[in-house]
């Protein structure tokens, strides 16, 4: 197999705060390979978007901190260039695209100005080049007249126009890899739909790899080619979305998938898994999920679970597999 | 050309018919924009309006009092003071302006590098801010006028140090909450530099609270300058400076009220009417109480 477009080795962020060090991530690892749509997913305040942050250093520092790991990118750690280079790497390899459509772009310049002061800043290209490519980019994401979009002012778009206009842009100077948090959370559903499609289809064509962030477990089956679920600032499984949705292996991950309520049958009582998300100030030790856990035993409160290999390219972080050492389950 | 214009700018052209509509039906910003348009009329035409040179020397005229001649009377050389207030508005108001400019233009970027870099920087320029704050601004100015030296340009840079605080203080704050908007966020994604989004992202969307305290700035500044002036270390003779003149004007003022009566009068005016508009403009331009 090729090397991994984006790596992250045992990356740990904490946040210094009144009420003490909230580790909000711990020992994470992800790879996402070239064309690839990798799903993160996991309840509010688990560390999606902070993982997302930390992968372009847009964590505030401080309160944040960056504390282990490593995030290499075509080989290069992320964390360790220089701050030009890092001016590179955001926008020009990596790109981001944010939750709220209502408040990414500056409410008192056009959305033409916008889109054009990025492709100049990147490509290098004039005004003139860059207004051609702001068409054609948003022609790419199916909005319907660009030439008038392009005159307009963010308050006079609707969210999902807006989120289009973010999609394009974001991909208008052809990144790697383009990480989305959650972009369509704020939209209603048909719109959401509508937009994800035309996410899709893009970044299918362009050849971008996406990490896509969302607490929507449908979404991500849709749209995903893997997917890895976080609990608590640490991931507990990660594997291809057919097989991790069919078998889903780790007691968490089972949890969040009956949660959803069926579509057909008897009304009945929503699933629900018992206990709340610990505080991150002071985690549980061993392994996070292990006070909510039905299937819990000697270990899971004194060892912390290794990712291990239950299937090909299937793994989790549950000691019910065998201590995470990729032995018993496989 | 024209109406590409009107649609690109559709919107700008629709908020400014706003404001100018509540600006109209704001019965004490009419009378500032009429006292200001005034003094800016007087300013701009002062060589054509004005009856006679600002500073020709007639002796056999000196000290007559207002008649249909002399307007406003004449002063101790035989000049008019009418002409002499009307030359006077071009200079008061060029020092508004550039005070604003000078102050509006440092103080802005000082607060918005200070609100968006923050953590020490920002401590470093909100301190020093507090100290030049806490000075009386007219004995600041006083003082550093002194230094520079007696001038009018002098006096038009000290009192825009004087200033540059409160646009600072302004900015910063505006700064403090803009850059916590997205938009921030997805432009540092985008890989932009610090001055870039300061220029480019901050600034613009702290404008409009700077034009406001730019208009009341703007007739704080003409009150200290003419202030610099009479105690002579602003405007010096023959410059036909309000300040000046009532600096003089104050000797005859037992036997001759009209020397200082007349350019007191205007200072006093123009002041209260950039304060007005001020406060009208700071109540229009309140998102929170337009609509």
């Amino acid at each position: 197999m090729a090397a991994p477009l984006l790596e992250i080795k045992r990356l740990s962020v904490q946040f210094f705060t009144h009420q003490g060090v909230v580790r909000a991530l711990e020992e994470v690892d992800l790879a996402i390979e070239p064309g690839e749509i990798m799903g993160l997913v996991g309840e509010t305040g688990c560390g999606k978007s902070v993982m997302a942050r930390s992968i372009l250093r847009l964590i505030p520092q401080p309160p944040g901190k960056i504390s282990d790991g490593e995030i290499l990118f075509k080989g290069e750690d992320i964390l360790k260039v220089r701050r030009r280079r890092l001016r590179e790497i955001r926008g020009n390899d990596i790109s981001m695209i944010f939750q709220e459509p209502m408040s990414s772009l500056n409410p008192v310049f056009t959305v033409g100005n916008q889109m054009e002061e990025v492709i100049v800043l990147h490509q290098g290209v004039d005004r003139k080049r860059a207004r051609r490519t702001a068409v054609e980019m948003l022609q790419q994401v199916n909005m319907p007249d660009p030439e008038q979009v392009l005159s307009k002012y963010p308050h006079e778009l609707s969210g999902g126009m807006r989120q289009r206009v973010m999609i394009a842009m974001e991909l208008s100077c052809r990144p790697d890899l383009l990480i989305a948090d959650e972009p369509t959370t704020a939209l209603d559903v048909t719109v959401q739909a509508q937009v994800l499609t035309i996410l899709v289809d893009l970044v299918k064509r362009l050849g971008t790899s996406v990490l896509f962030i969302s607490h929507d477990l449908g979404v991500i089956a849709q749209l995903c080619d893997r997917v890895s679920v976080m609990y608590a600032g640490r991931i507990v499984e990660t594997g291809p979305v057919a097989r991790l949705f069919a078998v889903p292996r780790h007691p968490y991950t089972r949890g969040l998938l009956e949660a959803i309520p069926p579509l057909d049958g008897e009304r009945e009582l929503l699933q629900v898994i018992p206990g709340i998300v610990p505080h991150l100030v002071d985690p549980p030790p061993g392994c996070r999920f292990h006070p909510r856990c039905a299937e819990r035993f000697g270990p899971c409160d004194a060892i912390v679970p290794r990712l291990g290999e239950v299937d090909t390219g299937h793994r989790v972080a549950c000691h019910l597999y065998g201590n995470g050492r990729g032995g018993m389950g496989s | 050309m024209w109406s590409r214009f009107r649609r690109e700018h559709q919107w700008q052209i629709r908020e400014l018919l706003l404001t100018l509509n509540l600006l109209s039906r704001n019965a004490s910003a009419v009378a500032g924009c009429i006292i200001v348009a005034i003094m800016v009329f007087m300013a701009v035409f002062a060589s054509l309006l004005s009856p006679y040179d600002p500073i020709r020397i007639s002796l056999a005229e000196r000290l007559k009092p207002p008649s249909a001649v002399h307007l406003f009377g004449t002063d101790e050389l035989g000049r008019d003071i009418l002409s002499r207030i009307m030359h006077g508005a071009r200079i008061s108001l060029r020092i508004g302006v550039l005070v604003v400019l000078i102050a509006g233009g440092l103080g802005a970027l000082t607060g918005a590098i200070s609100g968006y870099v923050g953590q020490q920087v920002d401590n470093l320029i909100m301190r020093v801010m507090d100290v030049i704050l806490s000075f009386p601004p007219l004995v600041l100015a006083l003082a550093l006028a002194a230094a520079l030296g007696p001038d009018l340009n002098n006096a038009i840079l000290a009192v825009a140090f004087v200033m540059i605080p409160k646009f600072a203080r302004l900015v910063r704050g505006e700064a403090l909450a803009v850059k916590e908007r997205q938009f921030i966020a997805a432009a540092r994604a985008a890989g932009a530099k610090r001055l870039w989004i300061i220029l480019h992202h901050i600034l613009p969307n702290c404008l409009a609270s700077v034009i406001v305290l730019a208009t009341l700035v703007l007739g704080e500044a003409i009150l200290i300058a003419a202030s610099l002036s009479f105690i002579g270390l602003g405007a010096q003779p023959p410059t036909p400076e309000w300040g000046a003149m009532v600096s003089v004007g104050r000797k005859f003022l037992m036997d001759q009220w009209w020397y200082a009566t007349f350019p007191g009068l205007f200072i006093l005016t123009t002041v209260i009417g950039f304060n007005i508009l001020g406060d009208a403009m700071r109540d229009i331009l309140d998102p929170r109480i337009r609509r």
